[in-house]
Protein backbone atom coordinates (compact mmCIF):
# COMPACT_ATOMS: atom_id res chain seq x y z
CA UNK A 1 0.00 0.00 0.00
CA UNK A 2 2.30 2.59 -1.09
CA UNK A 3 -0.20 5.52 -0.39
CA UNK A 4 0.39 5.13 3.33
CA UNK A 5 3.83 5.94 2.64
CA UNK A 6 3.92 9.56 1.99
CA UNK A 7 6.54 11.61 2.88
CA UNK A 8 4.44 13.70 5.51
CA UNK A 9 3.64 11.29 7.99
CA UNK A 10 0.42 10.83 8.74
CA UNK A 11 -1.05 11.54 12.61
CA UNK A 12 -1.85 7.33 12.53
CA UNK A 13 -0.56 5.28 10.84
CA UNK A 14 -1.01 1.43 11.08
CA UNK A 15 0.84 -1.86 9.59
CA UNK A 16 -0.51 -5.36 9.19
CA UNK A 17 -2.46 -4.74 13.26
CA UNK A 18 -3.64 -7.79 14.59
CA UNK A 19 -4.80 -8.88 17.39
CA UNK A 20 -6.34 -12.35 18.78
CA UNK A 21 -7.44 -13.28 22.23
CA UNK A 22 -6.86 -17.21 23.54
CA UNK A 23 -5.71 -17.85 19.90
CA UNK A 24 -8.85 -16.18 18.10
CA UNK A 25 -8.40 -14.02 15.98
CA UNK A 26 -10.19 -10.73 16.58
CA UNK A 27 -9.22 -8.38 14.13
CA UNK A 28 -6.92 -8.22 11.20
CA UNK A 29 -4.09 -7.99 9.86
CA UNK A 30 -5.37 -4.51 9.68
CA UNK A 31 -3.65 -1.10 7.17
CA UNK A 32 -4.79 1.81 7.35
CA UNK A 33 -4.16 5.81 7.83
CA UNK A 34 -5.40 8.81 9.81
CA UNK A 35 -4.48 12.22 8.76
CA UNK A 36 -4.99 15.56 11.00
CA UNK A 37 -8.39 17.38 9.42
CA UNK A 38 -9.48 13.73 9.20
CA UNK A 39 -11.94 11.41 10.88
CA UNK A 40 -11.76 7.42 10.43
CA UNK A 41 -15.34 6.06 10.75
CA UNK A 42 -14.50 2.26 12.25
CA UNK A 43 -17.95 0.37 11.32
CA UNK A 44 -18.92 -3.45 12.14
CA UNK A 45 -21.30 -5.06 13.85
CA UNK A 46 -20.85 -6.01 17.69
CA UNK A 47 -18.94 -8.22 18.14
CA UNK A 48 -16.61 -7.44 15.22
CA UNK A 49 -13.60 -6.15 17.34
CA UNK A 50 -14.24 -2.31 17.48
CA UNK A 51 -13.67 -1.79 21.02
CA UNK A 52 -10.62 -3.59 20.84
CA UNK A 53 -8.91 -2.26 17.91
CA UNK A 54 -9.47 1.03 19.74
CA UNK A 55 -8.16 -0.63 22.91
CA UNK A 56 -4.95 -1.88 21.34
CA UNK A 57 -4.19 1.80 19.64
CA UNK A 58 -4.65 3.67 22.81
CA UNK A 59 -1.76 1.19 24.26
CA UNK A 60 -4.21 -0.57 26.80
CA UNK A 61 -3.75 -3.86 25.01
CA UNK A 62 -0.65 -5.26 23.69
CA UNK A 63 -1.61 -6.49 19.53
CA UNK A 64 -0.17 -9.54 18.04
CA UNK A 65 1.68 -8.33 15.11
CA UNK A 66 2.36 -5.04 12.77
CA UNK A 67 2.93 -1.80 13.64
CA UNK A 68 1.38 1.29 14.98
CA UNK A 69 3.36 4.70 14.30
CA UNK A 70 1.97 8.22 15.75
CA UNK A 71 2.94 11.11 13.65
CA UNK A 72 5.85 8.72 11.68
CA UNK A 73 7.81 7.51 15.16
CA UNK A 74 6.68 4.19 16.90
CA UNK A 75 3.92 4.26 19.56
CA UNK A 76 5.30 4.22 22.82
CA UNK A 77 3.68 5.06 26.03
CA UNK A 78 4.91 8.65 26.29
CA UNK A 79 4.07 9.05 22.77
CA UNK A 80 0.72 7.89 22.67
CA UNK A 81 0.07 9.67 25.82
CA UNK A 82 1.19 13.50 24.22
CA UNK A 83 -1.34 12.72 21.19
CA UNK A 84 -4.12 10.14 22.12
CA UNK A 85 -7.38 10.79 23.92
CA UNK A 86 -9.37 7.45 24.84
CA UNK A 87 -13.10 8.39 25.22
CA UNK A 88 -14.40 4.27 26.28
CA UNK A 89 -17.60 2.76 27.30
CA UNK A 90 -16.33 3.29 30.94
CA UNK A 91 -15.65 7.02 31.53
CA UNK A 92 -13.47 6.49 34.80
CA UNK A 93 -15.89 9.29 37.01
CA UNK A 94 -16.76 8.90 40.25
CA UNK A 95 -20.04 8.43 41.33
CA UNK A 96 -19.13 10.57 45.12
CA UNK A 97 -17.76 13.48 43.23
CA UNK A 98 -19.20 16.79 41.93
CA UNK A 99 -19.21 16.66 38.01
CA UNK A 100 -16.85 19.43 37.90
CA UNK A 101 -14.19 17.99 40.63
CA UNK A 102 -14.57 14.86 37.89
CA UNK A 103 -12.92 17.00 35.29
CA UNK A 104 -10.35 18.75 37.57
CA UNK A 105 -8.66 15.34 38.66
CA UNK A 106 -9.00 14.26 34.57
CA UNK A 107 -7.23 17.10 34.00
CA UNK A 108 -4.80 16.94 36.32
CA UNK A 109 -3.97 13.64 35.23
CA UNK A 110 -3.86 13.81 31.54
CA UNK A 111 -2.98 17.65 31.32
CA UNK A 112 -5.48 20.62 29.79
CA UNK A 113 -5.48 22.95 26.56
CA UNK A 114 -4.54 25.91 28.08
CA UNK A 115 -6.85 27.47 26.33
CA UNK A 116 -9.77 26.00 27.95
CA UNK A 117 -11.40 26.03 31.53
CA UNK A 118 -13.54 22.96 33.05
CA UNK A 119 -16.04 25.14 33.42
CA UNK A 120 -16.26 26.38 29.86
CA UNK A 121 -16.23 22.85 28.67
CA UNK A 122 -19.23 21.73 30.39
CA UNK A 123 -20.92 24.89 29.01
CA UNK A 124 -20.13 23.64 25.30
CA UNK A 125 -21.39 20.02 26.32
CA UNK A 126 -24.49 21.88 27.67
CA UNK A 127 -23.81 20.69 31.23
CA UNK A 128 -24.03 24.56 32.28
CA UNK A 129 -25.35 24.65 35.67
CA UNK A 130 -24.57 20.90 36.83
CA UNK A 131 -21.01 21.72 38.54
CA UNK A 132 -21.56 21.07 41.50
CA UNK A 133 -24.36 18.21 41.04
CA UNK A 134 -22.98 14.73 42.28
CA UNK A 135 -22.30 12.49 39.13
CA UNK A 136 -24.56 10.13 40.36
CA UNK A 137 -27.91 12.11 40.01
CA UNK A 138 -26.79 13.08 36.35
CA UNK A 139 -28.09 10.76 33.69
CA UNK A 140 -26.27 8.11 31.16
CA UNK A 141 -26.28 10.54 28.53
CA UNK A 142 -25.37 13.77 31.01
CA UNK A 143 -22.04 11.16 32.05
CA UNK A 144 -21.51 10.74 28.12
CA UNK A 145 -21.55 14.44 27.70
CA UNK A 146 -19.04 14.89 30.75
CA UNK A 147 -16.76 12.58 28.96
CA UNK A 148 -16.73 14.59 25.90
CA UNK A 149 -15.89 17.53 28.37
CA UNK A 150 -13.04 15.92 29.39
CA UNK A 151 -11.82 15.46 25.60
CA UNK A 152 -12.50 18.71 24.69
CA UNK A 153 -10.34 19.62 27.20
CA UNK A 154 -7.56 17.15 26.62
CA UNK A 155 -4.58 18.80 24.24
CA UNK A 156 -4.07 15.13 22.56
CA UNK A 157 -5.10 15.99 18.99
CA UNK A 158 -6.04 12.19 17.81
CA UNK A 159 -9.27 10.96 19.43
CA UNK A 160 -10.55 7.42 19.95
CA UNK A 161 -14.27 7.69 20.46
CA UNK A 162 -15.64 4.22 20.77
CA UNK A 163 -19.75 4.26 20.49
CA UNK A 164 -19.55 8.24 21.15
CA UNK A 165 -23.07 8.55 20.09
CA UNK A 166 -24.48 5.99 22.34
CA UNK A 167 -27.14 6.96 25.20
CA UNK A 168 -27.41 10.12 23.54
CA UNK A 169 -30.25 12.53 22.76
CA UNK A 170 -30.29 13.70 18.78
CA UNK A 171 -29.20 16.91 20.40
CA UNK A 172 -26.21 15.31 21.35
CA UNK A 173 -25.47 13.55 18.45
CA UNK A 174 -25.28 17.02 16.65
CA UNK A 175 -22.86 18.39 19.83
CA UNK A 176 -20.73 15.22 19.18
CA UNK A 177 -20.33 16.02 14.87
CA UNK A 178 -19.88 19.66 16.10
CA UNK A 179 -17.35 18.92 18.34
CA UNK A 180 -15.47 16.46 16.33
CA UNK A 181 -15.75 19.38 13.34
CA UNK A 182 -14.02 21.44 15.57
CA UNK A 183 -11.35 19.57 16.59
CA UNK A 184 -10.54 18.32 12.97
CA UNK A 185 -10.40 21.86 12.03
CA UNK A 186 -7.85 22.47 14.80
CA UNK A 187 -5.54 19.83 12.84
CA UNK A 188 -7.32 16.75 14.95
CA UNK A 189 -8.11 13.79 14.24
CA UNK A 190 -10.19 11.05 15.29
CA UNK A 191 -10.94 7.47 15.26
CA UNK A 192 -15.27 6.93 15.46
CA UNK A 193 -16.48 3.46 15.91
CA UNK A 194 -20.31 2.81 15.34
CA UNK A 195 -22.35 0.47 13.84
CA UNK A 196 -23.42 2.75 11.49
CA UNK A 197 -26.89 3.31 12.52
CA UNK A 198 -25.91 7.23 13.46
CA UNK A 199 -25.00 10.22 11.53
CA UNK A 200 -21.62 10.58 10.60
CA UNK A 201 -19.89 14.11 11.08
CA UNK A 202 -19.67 16.22 8.12
CA UNK A 203 -16.38 16.10 7.73
CA UNK A 204 -13.52 14.71 5.14
CA UNK A 205 -14.12 10.56 6.57
CA UNK A 206 -12.22 7.06 6.16
CA UNK A 207 -14.15 3.97 6.55
CA UNK A 208 -12.92 1.29 7.63
CA UNK A 209 -15.19 -1.97 7.56
CA UNK A 210 -14.40 -4.55 10.39
CA UNK A 211 -16.31 -7.88 9.83
CA UNK A 212 -16.73 -10.73 12.15
CA UNK A 213 -13.62 -12.63 13.11
CA UNK A 214 -13.69 -15.94 11.39
CA UNK A 215 -14.97 -18.95 13.29
CA UNK B 1 3.96 16.72 35.34
CA UNK B 2 4.52 13.66 37.26
CA UNK B 3 3.39 16.00 40.88
CA UNK B 4 0.74 17.56 38.72
CA UNK B 5 -0.99 13.77 38.25
CA UNK B 6 -0.02 12.54 42.04
CA UNK B 7 -1.52 15.26 43.47
CA UNK B 8 -4.45 15.41 41.40
CA UNK B 9 -4.93 11.81 42.67
CA UNK B 10 -4.53 12.80 46.49
CA UNK B 11 -7.10 15.63 45.97
CA UNK B 12 -9.61 13.42 44.30
CA UNK B 13 -9.01 10.87 47.10
CA UNK B 14 -9.36 13.29 49.96
CA UNK B 15 -12.62 14.38 48.36
CA UNK B 16 -13.92 11.06 47.81
CA UNK B 17 -12.60 10.40 51.77
CA UNK B 18 -14.97 13.44 52.69
CA UNK B 19 -17.94 12.25 50.82
CA UNK B 20 -17.91 9.05 52.36
CA UNK B 21 -16.63 10.60 55.54
CA UNK B 22 -18.73 7.73 57.58
CA UNK B 23 -16.55 5.12 55.89
CA UNK B 24 -13.64 6.92 57.45
CA UNK B 25 -13.70 5.68 60.46
CA UNK B 26 -14.96 1.89 59.69
CA UNK B 27 -11.08 0.34 60.27
CA UNK B 28 -10.71 2.38 63.51
CA UNK B 29 -13.98 1.01 64.49
CA UNK B 30 -13.21 -2.74 63.43
CA UNK B 31 -9.55 -2.19 65.50
CA UNK B 32 -11.91 -0.86 68.55
CA UNK B 33 -14.20 -3.55 68.23
CA UNK B 34 -11.32 -6.61 67.84
CA UNK B 35 -9.64 -4.90 71.11
CA UNK B 36 -12.46 -4.89 73.11
CA UNK B 37 -13.19 -8.60 72.13
CA UNK B 38 -9.68 -9.51 73.01
CA UNK B 39 -10.30 -7.86 76.52
CA UNK B 40 -13.33 -9.38 77.22
CA UNK B 41 -12.16 -12.91 76.20
CA UNK B 42 -9.16 -12.75 78.27
CA UNK B 43 -11.09 -11.46 81.06
CA UNK B 44 -10.32 -7.97 81.52
CA UNK B 45 -7.37 -7.85 84.33
CA UNK B 46 -4.50 -5.86 84.09
CA UNK B 47 -1.82 -9.02 84.68
CA UNK B 48 -4.05 -11.12 82.06
CA UNK B 49 -3.92 -8.15 79.64
CA UNK B 50 -0.78 -6.40 79.99
CA UNK B 51 1.55 -9.30 78.51
CA UNK B 52 -0.39 -9.56 75.28
CA UNK B 53 -1.48 -5.73 75.00
CA UNK B 54 1.20 -5.19 71.91
CA UNK B 55 0.79 -8.04 70.25
CA UNK B 56 -3.30 -7.73 70.23
CA UNK B 57 -2.62 -3.71 69.59
CA UNK B 58 -0.84 -5.11 66.09
CA UNK B 59 -2.76 -7.99 64.96
CA UNK B 60 -6.05 -5.62 65.10
CA UNK B 61 -4.30 -2.91 63.11
CA UNK B 62 -3.01 -5.38 60.42
CA UNK B 63 -6.52 -7.24 60.41
CA UNK B 64 -8.29 -3.58 59.95
CA UNK B 65 -6.31 -2.87 57.10
CA UNK B 66 -6.30 -6.42 55.41
CA UNK B 67 -10.47 -5.27 55.38
CA UNK B 68 -9.84 -1.98 53.66
CA UNK B 69 -7.27 -3.60 50.96
CA UNK B 70 -9.86 -4.78 48.46
CA UNK B 71 -11.19 -1.35 48.29
CA UNK B 72 -7.75 -0.54 47.05
CA UNK B 73 -8.38 -0.54 43.40
CA UNK B 74 -11.81 -2.14 42.74
CA UNK B 75 -13.62 1.30 42.73
CA UNK B 76 -11.21 2.34 39.94
CA UNK B 77 -10.94 -0.90 37.46
CA UNK B 78 -15.08 -0.55 37.49
CA UNK B 79 -15.57 2.57 36.81
CA UNK B 80 -12.82 3.05 34.54
CA UNK B 81 -10.79 5.17 36.49
CA UNK B 82 -7.50 2.71 36.33
CA UNK B 83 -7.82 2.99 32.07
CA UNK B 84 -7.64 6.96 32.20
CA UNK B 85 -4.51 6.17 34.62
CA UNK B 86 -2.76 3.56 32.47
CA UNK B 87 -3.21 6.43 29.46
CA UNK B 88 -1.56 9.27 31.34
CA UNK B 89 1.53 10.64 30.62
CA UNK B 90 2.83 9.63 33.67
CA UNK B 91 3.99 5.71 35.07
CA UNK B 92 1.34 3.60 35.91
CA UNK B 93 3.83 2.49 39.25
CA UNK B 94 3.59 6.38 40.47
CA UNK B 95 0.22 6.72 40.09
CA UNK B 96 -0.05 3.19 42.14
CA UNK B 97 2.39 4.41 44.76
CA UNK B 98 0.34 7.84 45.50
CA UNK B 99 -3.10 5.93 45.95
CA UNK B 100 -1.63 3.50 47.73
CA UNK B 101 0.00 5.96 50.16
CA UNK B 102 -3.10 7.96 50.11
CA UNK B 103 -4.92 4.88 51.17
CA UNK B 104 -2.52 3.93 54.02
CA UNK B 105 -2.65 7.57 55.37
CA UNK B 106 -7.26 7.22 55.29
CA UNK B 107 -7.09 4.04 56.27
CA UNK B 108 -4.09 2.46 58.54
CA UNK B 109 -3.16 6.33 59.67
CA UNK B 110 -6.46 6.73 61.83
CA UNK B 111 -6.05 2.96 63.56
CA UNK B 112 -3.05 4.06 64.61
CA UNK B 113 -3.99 7.78 65.96
CA UNK B 114 -6.46 5.54 68.07
CA UNK B 115 -3.71 3.38 69.37
CA UNK B 116 -2.59 5.29 72.43
CA UNK B 117 -6.26 4.96 73.60
CA UNK B 118 -6.82 1.27 72.72
CA UNK B 119 -3.95 0.64 74.29
CA UNK B 120 -5.07 1.94 77.34
CA UNK B 121 -8.16 -0.87 77.22
CA UNK B 122 -5.56 -3.21 76.77
CA UNK B 123 -3.66 -2.21 79.82
CA UNK B 124 -0.11 -2.09 77.73
CA UNK B 125 2.74 -0.75 79.47
CA UNK B 126 3.42 2.98 78.88
CA UNK B 127 6.96 2.32 78.42
CA UNK B 128 5.85 0.09 75.51
CA UNK B 129 3.65 2.92 73.46
CA UNK B 130 6.20 4.79 71.81
CA UNK B 131 8.03 1.43 70.65
CA UNK B 132 4.74 -0.11 70.02
CA UNK B 133 3.83 3.25 67.64
CA UNK B 134 6.86 3.04 65.90
CA UNK B 135 7.03 -0.48 64.61
CA UNK B 136 3.36 0.41 63.84
CA UNK B 137 3.95 3.27 61.68
CA UNK B 138 7.39 1.71 59.84
CA UNK B 139 5.32 -1.70 59.75
CA UNK B 140 1.89 -0.80 58.33
CA UNK B 141 2.91 1.15 55.16
CA UNK B 142 4.74 -2.07 53.94
CA UNK B 143 1.57 -3.98 54.73
CA UNK B 144 -0.13 -1.58 52.55
CA UNK B 145 2.33 -1.61 50.16
CA UNK B 146 2.68 -5.64 50.21
CA UNK B 147 -1.14 -5.58 49.86
CA UNK B 148 -1.61 -3.33 47.23
CA UNK B 149 0.55 -6.33 45.10
CA UNK B 150 -2.15 -8.40 46.52
CA UNK B 151 -5.42 -6.09 45.16
CA UNK B 152 -3.95 -5.76 41.93
CA UNK B 153 -3.48 -9.07 41.24
CA UNK B 154 -7.33 -10.09 42.32
CA UNK B 155 -8.44 -6.72 40.92
CA UNK B 156 -10.20 -9.04 37.55
CA UNK B 157 -12.27 -10.76 40.18
CA UNK B 158 -15.53 -10.01 41.05
CA UNK B 159 -15.48 -10.59 44.50
CA UNK B 160 -11.89 -11.19 45.83
CA UNK B 161 -12.98 -10.70 49.74
CA UNK B 162 -11.37 -13.85 50.92
CA UNK B 163 -8.53 -14.66 48.37
CA UNK B 164 -7.01 -11.03 49.40
CA UNK B 165 -6.66 -12.34 52.87
CA UNK B 166 -5.78 -15.23 52.00
CA UNK B 167 -3.16 -14.07 49.99
CA UNK B 168 -2.04 -11.21 51.99
CA UNK B 169 -1.59 -13.05 55.24
CA UNK B 170 1.30 -14.78 54.45
CA UNK B 171 3.08 -12.00 52.74
CA UNK B 172 2.18 -9.69 56.34
CA UNK B 173 4.28 -12.40 58.70
CA UNK B 174 7.37 -11.27 58.17
CA UNK B 175 5.94 -7.45 58.85
CA UNK B 176 3.89 -9.10 62.16
CA UNK B 177 7.36 -10.93 63.54
CA UNK B 178 9.11 -7.88 63.25
CA UNK B 179 7.07 -5.47 64.32
CA UNK B 180 5.63 -7.43 67.35
CA UNK B 181 8.95 -8.35 68.07
CA UNK B 182 10.38 -5.48 68.58
CA UNK B 183 7.74 -4.43 71.14
CA UNK B 184 8.35 -8.04 73.02
CA UNK B 185 12.13 -7.15 72.86
CA UNK B 186 11.90 -3.69 74.46
CA UNK B 187 9.88 -5.24 76.80
CA UNK B 188 11.84 -7.23 77.91
CA UNK B 189 14.65 -5.17 78.36
CA UNK B 190 16.60 -5.67 74.53
CA UNK B 191 17.03 -3.12 72.15
CA UNK B 192 13.97 -3.05 70.06
CA UNK B 193 16.70 -0.29 67.30
CA UNK B 194 17.56 -3.45 65.30
CA UNK B 195 13.63 -4.59 64.51
CA UNK B 196 12.99 -1.28 64.19
CA UNK B 197 15.40 -0.66 61.55
CA UNK B 198 15.05 -3.89 59.77
CA UNK B 199 11.49 -2.71 59.26
CA UNK B 200 13.14 0.56 58.09
CA UNK B 201 14.56 -1.31 55.67
CA UNK B 202 11.88 -3.59 54.63
CA UNK B 203 9.96 -0.03 53.84
CA UNK B 204 12.48 1.30 51.21
CA UNK B 205 12.39 -2.20 49.38
CA UNK B 206 8.28 -2.06 49.47
CA UNK B 207 8.12 1.28 48.76
CA UNK B 208 10.97 0.85 45.58
CA UNK B 209 9.61 -2.86 44.58
CA UNK B 210 5.49 -2.70 45.56
CA UNK B 211 4.12 -0.24 43.41
CA UNK B 212 6.25 -1.52 40.23
CA UNK B 213 4.98 -5.29 40.32
CA UNK B 214 1.34 -3.79 41.48
CA UNK B 215 1.27 -1.61 38.31
CA UNK B 216 2.39 -4.73 36.22
CA UNK B 217 -0.24 -7.24 37.67
CA UNK B 218 -3.01 -4.22 37.41
CA UNK B 219 -1.78 -4.29 33.47
CA UNK B 220 -2.42 -8.26 33.49
CA UNK B 221 -5.46 -8.39 35.46
CA UNK B 222 -6.68 -5.77 33.57
CA UNK B 223 -6.44 -7.15 30.04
Amino acid sequence: MPDSNVSASPLLAVRGLAFSRNETPVFGPLDFAVDSNEALLVQGGNGAGKTTLLRVLAGLLRADAGHVRIDGQPARHELRARFVAYLGHLPGLKADLSALQNLDFLCGLHGRRKAQTPEAAMAIVGLGGYEDAPLRTLSAGQKKRLGLARLWLSPAPLWLLDEPYANLDLDGITLVNRMVQAHLRDGGAALITTHGAYAAPPVRTRMLELGGAAP
Amino acid sequence: MMWQAANALVRRDLRLLWARRGDAFQPALFALLTVVLFALALGGDAESLAPVASAVLWLAVLLAGLLALDSLFRGDAEDGSLEQWMLAPVPLWWLVLARTLMHWATTALPVIVAVPLLGELLHLPRAQLPVLMASLLLGTPILSLLGAVVAALTVGMRRAGVLVALLALPLYVPVLVFGAGSVAASAQGLDAVGALLLLGAGLVLALVLAPLTAAAALRIAHN
